[in-house]
């Protein structure tokens, strides 16, 4: 086994906790965490197949590396206004309800819903 | 031996994700999550992506753990929001994402017989670009429409941030430091690594030509020393109405548009380059490029405008 078929495994198998992530966390900003651990699983699958693809004296085929240069960029763009949204979120249902720390009934509901 | 150093790299990256996944606390989750760039960066290395692991530690890991550390910290109360779904739930989910990985393995052990690469037309029209790193070749000339849109979304994710401001705050500059308590060490440092680090990201954008790294990865470097100094309250954060800001985020895109159209006049067509002066522009472009990124990294992690303009 080469490393890259190593690499490839890994890349799987963080594909796979990734997405587990984002189905079972409760907490939306985990949700984020999970799915920027799904896409540094995709990310690290193209990696494999730059190293596979090493040709004409480089190390790797260059063409996957610039996408994935491309796109942990845009993952990160994606991931601010990810986060942006969920403070805005989390801003409102403070101020929509300011009693609902003060009332537990009111908690509770709102936990069960 | 390498196979040895590999095993444990991957080792680590999947015990190191699972913690992630479980950790309790989120902002547990989060320092997790900027360790687990760091090792993925090394995994980079390990691929012969060094651009990559360059963009990998100074994004994946740098500046979207800050923007994630700050955050939890800012969501701290908020922990207990939601509950995890049923042992079931749990079970079926894991099935299935068990089955996906398997899946994915299965691809990785059968892969097509002869591995499909561009790497020889790269390198064989790298001489055209007058550049030596055949990464910045597919960035700045096989792929440039890619990188400028790219540019776009990016633009395009800084105004979805800054709409959601309160109307009131519209205009106004983004909250970052102007809560924090004055810190000693935050401030020394705030004063000492930016010259450094502006250095470095010029240096790492000029050598983009030729060696790993580039408008990106010296763009993301100075994002991070400008928010460094906004986070120490060493300067305030610019409100979003200032035009200079917002020139300076369009200057990249914009003088990679231009360029782009003059390649009507001057070469073969849009974003296309003339052989004797490819590299020059190309240059020019990542120049203007890394000030842009820089820029907009840095507010988008900053965030939407919260305080009000002083009248």
């Amino acid at each position: 086994m080469n490393s890259a078929t190593l690499f490839g495994f890994c890349s799987a198998a963080i594909v796979g906790l990734g997405l587990f992530g984002l189905i079972v966390s409760p907490h939306p900003l985990r949700r984020i965490l999970a799915f920027n651990l799904l896409g540094s699983g995709v990310f690290l699958f193209f990696g494999v197949v730059a190293r596979r693809g090493a040709a004409a004296g480089l190390g790797a085929d260059p063409v996957p590396q610039a996408l994935v240069i491309t796109g942990i960029v845009v993952a990160f763009s994606a991931t601010a206004l990810a986060v942006a949204l969920v403070l805005r979120l989390f801003a409102l249902t403070d101020e929509a309800a300011p009693t609902s720390e003060a009332d537990p009934k009111a908690g509770a509901e709102g936990g069960h819903s | 031996m390498a196979l040895v150093f590999d095993i444990g790299i991957v080792s680590l990256l999947i015990a190191i994700g699972a913690w992630m996944i479980m950790a309790r606390d989120t902002l547990v989750a989060v320092i997790i999550f900027v360790v687990y760039g760091l090792l993925m960066s090394i995994a980079w290395v390990r691929l012969s992506a060094v651009d990559v692991a360059l963009t990998e530690a100074a994004i994946g890991s740098g500046i979207t753990g800050m923007l994630l550390l700050s955050a939890a910290a800012r969501l701290r109360q908020t922990e207990g929001a939601g509950a995890r779904p049923s042992f079931p739930v749990c079970v079926a989910a894991g099935s299935l994402c068990a089955l996906i990985s398997a899946g994915l393995a299965g691809v990785v052990l059968l892969p097509a017989d002869v591995a499909p690469t561009l790497a020889p037309l790269a390198v064989a029209n790298l001489a055209d670009t007058g550049l030596e790193n055949p990464v910045a070749g597919v960035l700045f000339a096989y792929r440039a429409l890619d990188t400028l849109l790219e540019k776009v979304v990016l633009l395009l994710a800084l105004l979805g941030v800054w709409s959601l401001g309160s109307d009131r705050a519209w205009g106004g500059a983004p909250a970052l430091g102007a809560y924090v308590p004055p810190n000693d060490i935050l401030v020394f440092f705030a004063q000492v690594l930016p010259p450094i680090g502006i250095v470095f990201a010029a240096y790492m954008t000029w050598t983009g030509a030729s060696h790993p790294g580039g408008a990106f990865q010296g763009g993301t470097v100075l994002a991070v020393m400008w928010l460094l100094v906004m986070m120490a309250g060493v300067a305030r954060a610019p409100p979003i109405s200032s035009t200079k800001v917002r020139w300076l985020l369009v200057a990249g895109p914009a003088l990679f548009l231009a360029v782009g159209f003059l390649g009507f006049v001057i070469a073969a067509g849009f974003l296309a380059y003339p052989v004797d002066y490819a590299k020059a522009l190309i240059v020019l472009i990542e120049i203007a490029l890394a000030l842009s990124i820089g820029v907009t990294l840095a507010l988008l992690a900053a965030g939407p405008p919260e305080r009000t303009l002083q009248p």
